[in-house]
Parts: structure tokens; sequence; C-alpha cells
């Protein structure tokens, strides 16, 4: 009966989806009708084939099949993620390779740009973060996760929202906000999901068998309800047809600009750090096997964190049109904000105290630290950045880029590895990792990746800022905007060599995770993987 | 505030563990707090010094009185009145004796840049030598004249620039419309016999349709006419390209390229500066 319902709603999915082909009026929506066909067409001939079945007995245990879908999705976008960041990073070097004619229009800057940006936030961070919390959520909580096979619908959903976004933006729809380029539909669409986890997330928390909710799991959930809100309000749009891709914002003038930004920083604060912080609060006393340093910081952070975050927009419209009072608060907010994401760093890198020695040897431990502690510089140079003084010359510059990428190449991504190193041999049933001279090797790799990144973007900015702003005796503008790109160049060319030097860690680690996975070299099989939940 | 006692090695757990993890009760760090502290007292005092919150009929304004606006504002009135009889003269003299005046004259070179390279260079370059379509101006092959007063009619009005009714029009015709292939092919044959390029050769035919379709405005022997804005044509100099292909385009489709007018945009003072810029740039007449 489940399956013929399914089976019944996919098939108007399919239906549905068959007509706005038909009728679609450009290309960027008909290909993506018909991949909603693909996709709900696959997913339909399956329960097509489980109707008539015997019902299967509930399956007890931990869910973890999906969770090993979310790790092989994390790897997989992740290496997609940074190679579109690799190539447009040299885009901007070397514009030719933008502007030829056979890569034109679709592989052009602009149409690319989103293309990394959100394959490393949304599909890279965000596959890390279902995954992670399923995984987490299911082990604090001790239970398995709530709705049955509503966590694979959240999975697949989300997969269908990251392909929908990608060709969106390569056959040129999107909505032009920075982090929600993508256009109505697909956004209708991700909001269905984002509920859905919402549930599953929820009601594991809701029937968990510990008397308490774990801190990772309070800034998981505070993840998931904000994105929820940011995303509904910043997407208020209204299509031109609902057969085409273009929609017009609610939104206009400063207000559009601070509903965007609004949303921006908070994708930021919610989906980057809080997020993160849920797997940072997991993964580092896991892998260390020390008791989290302290739960009175733990509560005063997080509600700082969430109160202040919410706040810090408008620190993104600084001398705009935005009216100044605003910037007022968003500065003064995004200032006061230091401190409660630093009680995320204190906790983690003081969860070491006492297992410092581990670093020598344990390499994931080690990536795991680093990443705390780019955290901890990324959220205390953003405050700095903030400042309106200092804003005035980092505005509109690469600072702003290497900023970000201190942040999550650092942060983002490190944590994320180290996840994925802590989960592969756990999910899979074997003893340890294929070999942790590749997690060394990788670990060097990406710091040294990022260290060039960031530096060479931070002189770059302060070099771009200085050049923008230099006016002679008489007050006249000393350099051209061209001036500025020319002596840009060899930093330009350093950047793209860091970002080069990240991925092939990363492709390290992905050879070294398969490798755990057929279980090769020290990752021999595991006798009695713990599946039951305990307790 | 009490002197924290040494800290201890291990201090109680809360009591609870989840999948193994438990949680230590350390009391906040004290530097953490302070700081946290510090930085609320500085935003609340920073909120009551500037601009900070909505209030009916207007945001409160800060007991700084600061603006973004006004600080720009400020800014920009500060470098005018220093620079006021500056561009007081520039305007009173003569173009042409700008340049020469030993207290304007590097003054309008430099001003004339800037003017240059915030507005100019997007299309005519930062270096000023031209891409194809916009001309180079560090030359001394002119469409429409290069003394300092045309450059200043130039900047101040523009090139075909609909939206003011004094800018240097001119038409050129698109031939495909009143000429065949074979002899548009022709005319680009003779235009380039007429500078040496292409290895091509001078005709009778050729010429004859020059003179008949392109001479009106080219001139009979080719060289251009400036009070229409038309190049000349034997010279080493082509704003579009000079490959027979490109020439075909060119004859068959015309070219018409547009230069915003700047008067209204700039002050009359930034104008002359711009335009003195440009004439010293080595093509000036």
């Amino acid at each position: 009966m489940q399956h013929m319902i399914k089976a019944i709603l996919l098939g108007i999915v399919v239906l549905a989806a068959a007509f706005a082909t038909n009728f679609a009026r450009d290309l960027a929506f008909q290909v993506s009708a018909i991949i909603v066909i693909l996709w709900a067409g696959f997913f339909f001939i399956r329960e097509i084939g489980k109707i008539g079945n015997k019902p299967e007995p509930a399956p007890t245990g931990y869910m973890d099949d999906v969770v090993r879908a979310g790790v092989i999705a994390t790897v997989f976008w992740g290496i997609t993620g940074f190679t579109v960041g690799v190539w447009i990073a040299f885009e901007l070097a070397f514009p030719a390779l933008n502007l030829s004619e056979w890569t034109a229009p679709y592989m052009n800057f602009g149409r690319l740009r989103p293309l990394h940006t959100s394959a490393v936030i949304f599909a890279f961070g965000g596959n890390a973060l279902l995954a992670t919390s399923f995984y987490v959520v299911q082990r604090t909580s001790a239970t398995r996760l709530f709705g049955g096979s509503l966590a694979w619908f959240v999975f697949w959903g989300y997969q269908l929202f990251i392909v929908l976004a990608a060709v969106g933006y390569l056959l040129g729809a999107t909505q032009s906000r920075e982090y929600a380029e993508p256009e109505w539909y697909t956004d209708i669409w991700l909001t269905i999901v984002w509920v859905a986890y919402l549930v599953v997330f929820a009601g594991t928390i809701y029937k968990r068998k510990e008397p308490h909710i774990y801190v990772a799991n309070w800034f998981y959930l505070a993840f998931i309800l904000t994105i929820a809100m940011l995303h509904i309000v910043n997407n208020l749009a209204i299509p031109v047809s609902i057969f085409g891709a273009k929609s017009v914002s609610l939104f206009s003038g400063v207000q559009d600009a601070m509903t965007q930004w609004w949303y921006g920083h908070n994708a930021v604060g919610f989906f980057l750090t809080a997020g993160f912080l849920g797997m940072m609060y997991y993964f580092v006393p896991k892998q260390a096997n020390r008791p989290v340093f302290s739960y009175k910081l733990s509560i005063v952070h997080f509600w700082a964190l969430i109160f202040l975050y919410i706040w810090a927009g408008p620190h993104h419209l600084h001398y705009t049109a935005l009216p100044d009072w605003a910037q007022t608060l968003g500065m003064v907010m995004s200032v006061i904000l230091w401190m409660p994401s630093w009680g995320g760093m204190i906790n983690g890198l003081m969860t070491l105290s006492g297992a410092w020695d581990k670093l020598r040897t344990d390499p994931v431990l080690r990536i795991m630290v680093i990443s705390v502690a780019f955290y901890g510089m990324s959220t205390f140079e953003g405050p700095m950045m903030a400042i309106k003084a200092v804003n005035s010359l980092s505005h509109y510059t690469d600072w702003t880029i290497g900023h970000v990428h201190s942040g999550a190449l650092g942060w983002n991504g490190m944590i994320t590895f180290g996840a994925l190193y802590f989960l592969t041999p756990r999910l899979w049933g074997r003893e340890a990792l294929y070999s942790t001279r590749l997690v060394n090797y990788h670990f060097w790799l990406a710091t040294i990746g990022i260290v060039l990144y960031a530096s060479s973007m931070w002189v770059s900015g302060i070099m771009e800022g200085l050049m923008w702003r230099e006016v002679d005796a008489q007050g006249f503008l000393v350099n051209s905007f061209a001036d500025t790109v020319v002596a840009k160049f060899a930093l330009l060319v350093t950047r793209g060599t860091g970002g080069l030097f990240y991925l092939t860690g990363a492709l390290i680690m992905a050879y070294n995770l398969r490798m755990t996975v057929i279980g090769a070299g020290n990752a021999t099989p595991k006798h009695a993987a713990t599946t039951v939940p305990a307790e | 505030m009490a002197k924290k006692p040494a800290k201890k090695p291990d201090v109680e757990t809360t009591g609870h563990s989840w999948d193994g993890i438990e949680e230590y009760n350390n009391p906040l760090p004290r530097w953490w707090l302070w700081t946290i502290y510090a930085t609320i007292v500085w935003g609340i005092g920073y909120a009551i010094a500037y601009p900070s919150f909505p209030l009916p009929g207007g945001a409160f304004p800060g007991l700084l009185g600061y603006s973004s606006r006004g600080a720009v504002e400020a800014d920009i009135a500060k470098v005018e009145a220093q620079n006021a009889p500056l561009v007081a003269r520039i305007n009173d003299l003569e173009l042409t004796a700008i340049a020469s005046d030993d207290q304007v004259g590097e003054f309008a070179v430099q001003g004339g840049k800037a003017v240059f390279q915030t507005f100019c260079a997007q299309c005519h370059g930062a270096g000023a030598n031209g891409a194809k379509g916009y001309p180079s101006l560090i030359d001394d092959d002119w469409l429409w004249g290069g003394t300092i007063e045309d450059i200043h009619q130039t900047i101040s009005h523009g090139i075909r620039y609909e939206a003011d009714p004094d800018t240097r029009s001119s038409q050129m015709p698109a031939f495909g419309e009143f000429l065949s292939k074979e002899e548009i092919a022709k005319l680009v044959e003779y235009v380039g016999s007429r500078s040496g390029i292409n290895g091509a050769v001078e005709t009778e035919e050729g010429k004859n349709l020059f003179l008949d379709n392109c001479a009106a405005c080219h001139g009979d022997d080719a060289t251009g006419g400036r009070e229409v804005g038309a190049p000349n044509l034997t010279d080493a100099i082509w704003l579009y390209g000079s490959d027979p292909e490109t020439l075909t385009q060119t004859v068959t489709y015309a070219r018409q390229g547009v230069m915003p007018a700047w008067s209204g945009r700039l002050s009359e003072s930034q104008i002359r500066q711009a335009a003195v810029y440009i004439h010293s740039l080595g093509g000036g007449e």
C-alpha cells in the first residue's frame, strides 16, 4: 500500500514534469524538467517493482546506509567544487580561459562562480552536514532515525536540488542573489526537502533515549531551523511564468539588498558556523577521546552566537544606500559576536588539554585541530572586517575572498575531512584507515594550500584597497582600475596554486577513503560492527 | 573580581554521557567573559555616539552627529576648496593656454589623467592606446580633429550620441544595400591598394566605384575627411582591422561607433583637464 501511494505520487511528478518540458519557455527550465522526469521516473520504477512485496520487518539498529551515501556524496561534490574553484581561480589570472569562443558562455566566470560556491557550500558542505547530523543525532540520542525512509527522501531530494541548481547556473538561470542563485522552482523543491530534513532530525531528537540533548544537536537544530527561515524569506519571488525559469523578487532597492545580506551572512552563520560547530562538538571529543572542556561555555556561547549572528548582515552593506543606523547596528553586533564565536574554538581546543601528545601520532586529530584554529582566526578576522574603518579598505577587494577561504578551506573543509576520516572506517566496519601516511600528506597539502591562498589574497586585497583609494596632493585618483588588475597578477596565480594544493590533498583523501572501503591495507574488516543503539 | 583558584588538573564532569562523550563542568574562562563584557560596553558606547536605531520621524542621529554621506561631502568640500582657485583659472584661460600656464599646467594634466583613468580607460585603455573600435589617442591620426578645441568638443558632446543635440554626427551607409558583393569586393581591393595592404592591386573599376560611393566623405585620394569623421584610408591605422574580411564587413554593414557626451556628467573644468591631458599624450595638434 505504501509503495502504491509513493508510486502514484512519483507518477504525478513525472507527468507534471513532462507537461513542464513540453511548455517550457526557456532552455534552463526545460532541461530542469527533464532532470525531474529522470529523477522521479527512476524512483517510480523502483516503487512499482516493490508493490505486492510482503511488508519488510521494521529495521532496527542505527540507520547508517543513508550516512554512507552522504559520505560518498560529500567526497564527490567536494572534488567537483574544488576543481571548479581551481579552474575559475585561473580564469581570473588568465582571462583567455573564460573568454575563448568554445567555452563561452557556459564556462564564463560569471556562470562558473556560483557553480563553485554552491558546489562547495551546499553540495559538499550540505552533504557533510546531512551525513554527520544523521550519524551524530542517532549516536547521541541512542535511537534510530525517525521517519523510516524519509531520510532517504531527504538525501536524494537534496541531490536533485544540487543538480537543478547547477544546471540552472550553466544555462543562465539565476536570481543574482549571492548564495541564493537558484531560481524559484529549485527553491520550492529545497523547501520541501528541508522540511522533511527537519522532521527526520527533530523526530529523532524527540524519541531519543538519552535524558538530555547533546550540544552538537542544539547546533544542528539551530542550523536546520534558521536556514529554513532564511531560505524562505530571501527567496520570496513571483515567477514570470510557471513554465519559465525567470522570477522577480518581492523586495526592491535597499530592502532587497538588506534581505539578501541578512540571508547571506546567516548562511555563513548558521550553515557554515552553527552546523559545522555541531560536527566539531561530536568529532573532536570522539577523536581525542576526551570530555568536552566546558558544558557551561557551550550553553552560553551557543545562545550568544544564535542571538548575535542574525543581526550582523548589514556589515555587508557599509557605505551604501543602507541607512547609517542599520550599518552601525550591523557593525556593533558583529564585534560583540567575536567572543561567542570563540567560545566554540575554546571548547574545541581545550578539549585536547591532557591529550596534546596525540597530535604527534594522529593526523586526523591534527586536521581537526587546525580546522578549529582556522575557525578562530576567521571569526576574529570577520568582526575586524565588519568595523567600518577597516571595511572601507577591505570591501570589494580580494581580502574578502581571502577571509572567506580561510574559513571555508580551513574551518569547513578541514573539519569535514576530519569527520570523513573518522566515519569511513566505522561506517564500513574497518579496523582502521587504509593509510595514515596519506592522511598526513593530505594534512600538509591542504595546510600549505590554505596558507598560499589566504596570504596571497590578503596581500592582493590590501594592495587593491590602497591603490583604489590612493590620491595625490591635489585630490586626484592615482590609479585606474586596470592598474590594480595588472598589479594582482602574480597573487592571482599564487592563489590558484594554493587551490591546486588543496584539491590534490582532497584527491589523496578520496583515494584513501576508497581503499578503506574496499578493505585494503590496514583497513581489514572488523568483526561485529556495532550498529545497535547502545544504552 | 575574585582571584581565580589555581586550575585543577581535572574538574568534575556533568555526569551525562552521550555515545561515550562526557562534558567537564569548567567555568567560563575569565578572559573570555571579560572580553565579551568589554565588547558589549564598547558596543553600547558606539551606539550612543553614532546613528544606531530607527525612531518615528527619523533615526537617532548619535551624539557625534556623524553621517557617512556627511563625511564624504566634507572630504569632497575640503579638496574642492583647496583646488578652487586653480579650477577657476582653468575655466578662465583659453584652452590653448592651459598646458603652458605655470600655475595650472601641471595640475590640469594630473587632473585630466585622473578623469581619463576613471571614465575613459574602460574603452580607450589605461594607456590611451585604444582597442578595436576605440581609437588610440596617442598617435596623430584623428577622426574628428586633434587640436585641443576639437578634443574638448568631442569630450563635451560625444560622437553620434543622440541625447546631445551638439554631438558630432555622420552616418556611413551600409553599402550592402546598394552594391553587389562583387562590387564590394572590388572596393575592398581598391582600398587595400591605396594603403598598400593585403597585396591588393589598384583597378580602374575599383577606383570608379570608390569615387562614386566613398570619395564624398573619404576624399578623392582616400585620405579621409575630419568634418564628417571619415578616417584616412591610406595609412596603416585601422580602427576595426584591415584584413579583407573585416573591410568587407565594414563596407557592407558600415561602422557607427558611439562615444557618450560628458558635459553634464563631468564639470567644465574636468573636461578641460581631460582635453589638456589627451592633447599632451603625443598626438595633439
